[in-house]
């Protein structure tokens, strides 16, 4: 490992500065990412600017209903707060079914959000990969791809990014803080992540020196009504082949019982797809005045994957996302919460 | 980079001079002689090195040292009272809840997180929806096979390691 300073930020201001003005340098958080492409070569910082004595370990009720969650934030303490766990089910849910108890104790909410999109040639830096050396060549493309992206990808990279909360996240329209060197601003989730198009090495639109210092969640009081469920190779500790975050609301919620409800309006988001959080507008809105049955889950699936573009080894996870996303169609508008 | 730091460490306080590049499990293991957590895969993926970090279970090889200056780690050989072993411990010898070993001290610390975690009304994603039951006394095995998923054992001990934690789990709380 290279050789690297080590600085404690006691403000943000002062971390911000001192990140924009070192191109090598790295803001460390939970470190369960960065820490691991240290030793695998992957990054190579000479300064690392540790922010988490930074006050942003908070999760507090906005005015409006929703909720600010500091990006110093653990990953297993955000899955357990009360007010997540009653309000949005689904990012409690996503949390949980991501890596293990004890990376979720380290992990940041900041952190989470910024894990590298990667595959197992980025991991390994003895092959090709257009994402970590660009100009090199893509791996994935000729190699094992069966984790790989359906959805967006681009001749230069496959690889999918592998945050389940930042899929609740996209899904719930939450938007991040971010506090650069020219001051603050804030954009959404399903805005931060990118395509990787002929630039995989950038996974977001963040510049050098971006510190994302909270995520801010809207009011959605039908989001009571929202599920995370992850399908993979395992039943825990690994990551999505595919994955579905999805919110339902449906007409006069609660009515006329043995009538099919319809759905008013949904919000879905997709893991394990494509090079960032996957929001599915197309289903939404195959979905939106729709009647709650398996024809018209099966047709959102349908509208939402006809662009969908495979290869031999990740053509199942097609026909896996539709099977998913219609069977917690099914339990959202089935169960009577 | 050098920087000099102070762990209490099982109850001792330590103070050592680390290159910035040594990991917490380093630290422990290569300069403070502490080496009941282990070196596994090295990358987080294993569990073989877990500690209890300010009362919290983590993987010690994904942590610098010189981030943890004045923090409290307990490792597997800090957890007995005295002669008298902690329960979960106790439990695995009961159990036989292990084969060659090397995993066992990274998945009695990830035991010990993990009830705490589950007494103090913490989720996992196999837990129902809805208001908290005493979470305690009520894991089954599919909670622990869940909240364990950070521990591998190749030697598959797996069965009695769940026993062992169920020992634990249904004797109380109070652990």
């Amino acid at each position: 490992m290279k050789p690297f300073d080590y600085r404690r930020a006691t403000t943000v201001d002062g971390a911000v500065a001192e990140i924009a003005g070192n191109p090598q340098a790295a803001f460390l958080a939970g470190g369960t990412n960065l820490v691991d492409h240290m030793k695998l070569g992957i990054a190579s910082p000479d300064l690392l600017v540790d922010i988490t004595s930074l006050q942003l370990d908070d999760v507090a009720e906005t005015g409006d209903g929703g909720l600010r969650i500091g990006a110093n934030v653990r990953n297993s303490d955000l899955a357990a707060h009360p007010l997540v766990r009653s309000r949005y089910p689904v990012l409690s849910q996503a949390l949980l079914s991501g890596a293990s108890g004890q990376l979720r104790n380290m992990a940041t909410t900041g952190g989470n959000l910024l894990q590298r999109t990667r595959c197992v040639y980025f991991q390994d830096a003895s092959t090709p990969c257009n994402k970590r050396t660009p100009g090199s060549g893509c791996s994935a493309r000729e190699g094992y791809a069966r984790y790989h992206a359906i959805l967006g990808a681009s001749p230069d990279c496959i690889a999918v990014h592998p945050s389940d909360m930042a899929c609740a996240l996209a899904a719930l329209d939450a938007s991040v803080v971010v506090h650069g060197p020219a001051g603050e601003r804030t954009l959404a989730v399903a805005d931060l992540h990118r395509l990787p198009g002929d630039r995989p090495d950038r996974d977001t639109v963040l510049d050098h020196g971006d510190l994302i210092t909270s995520v801010l969640l809207p009011p959605l009081p039908w989001a009571r009504r929202s599920t995370y469920r992850k399908v993979r190779d395992r039943a825990s500790y690994a990551f999505a082949l595919v994955s579905v975050a999805a919110a339902v609301e449906l007409e006069d919620d609660g009515g006329n019982a043995g009538s099919v409800p319809v759905i008013r309006q949904a919000r879905i988001a997709l893991g394990g797809v494509a090079h960032k959080p996957w929001r599915a507008a197309l289903a939404e809105a195959a979905l939106q005045g729709a009647p709650a049955t398996q024809d018209s889950f099966r047709r959102a699936a349908e509208a939402e994957l006809a662009a969908a573009s495979t290869r031999a080894d990740n053509a199942f996870k097609v026909p896996m996302v539709s099977n998913a996303l219609v069977s917690v169609l099914h339990d959202l508008t089935q169960e009577s919460s | 980079m050098e920087a000099e730091i102070t762990l209490d460490v099982d109850g001792s306080r330590r103070t050592v001079t680390v290159d910035t590049r040594t990991t917490l499990l380093d630290a422990l293991r290569d300069r403070l002689a502490v080496t009941a957590p282990k070196k596994g895969c090295d990358h987080g993926q294993c569990g073989a090195c877990t500690v209890l970090l300010d009362g919290r279970r983590v993987n010690s090889c994904l942590i610098f040292a010189v981030a943890q200056d004045g923090a409290e780690v307990t490792t597997a050989a800090g957890l007995a009272d005295g002669e008298t072993l902690h329960p979960v411990q106790q439990a695995f010898l009961d159990q036989d809840a292990f084969q060659c070993g090397y995993c066992t001290p990274g998945q009695i610390c990830s035991a010990v997180g993990m009830l705490a975690e589950a007494a103090a009304g913490q989720p996992s994603a196999v837990t129902a929806a809805g208001p908290p039951a005493n979470a305690a006394t009520t894991l089954d095995e599919d909670e622990i096979r869940e909240r364990m998923s950070g521990n591998l054992c190749r030697c598959g001990a797996y069965a009695n390691i769940v026993a062992a934690i169920r020992q634990v789990s249904t004797a109380g709380p109070d652990v």
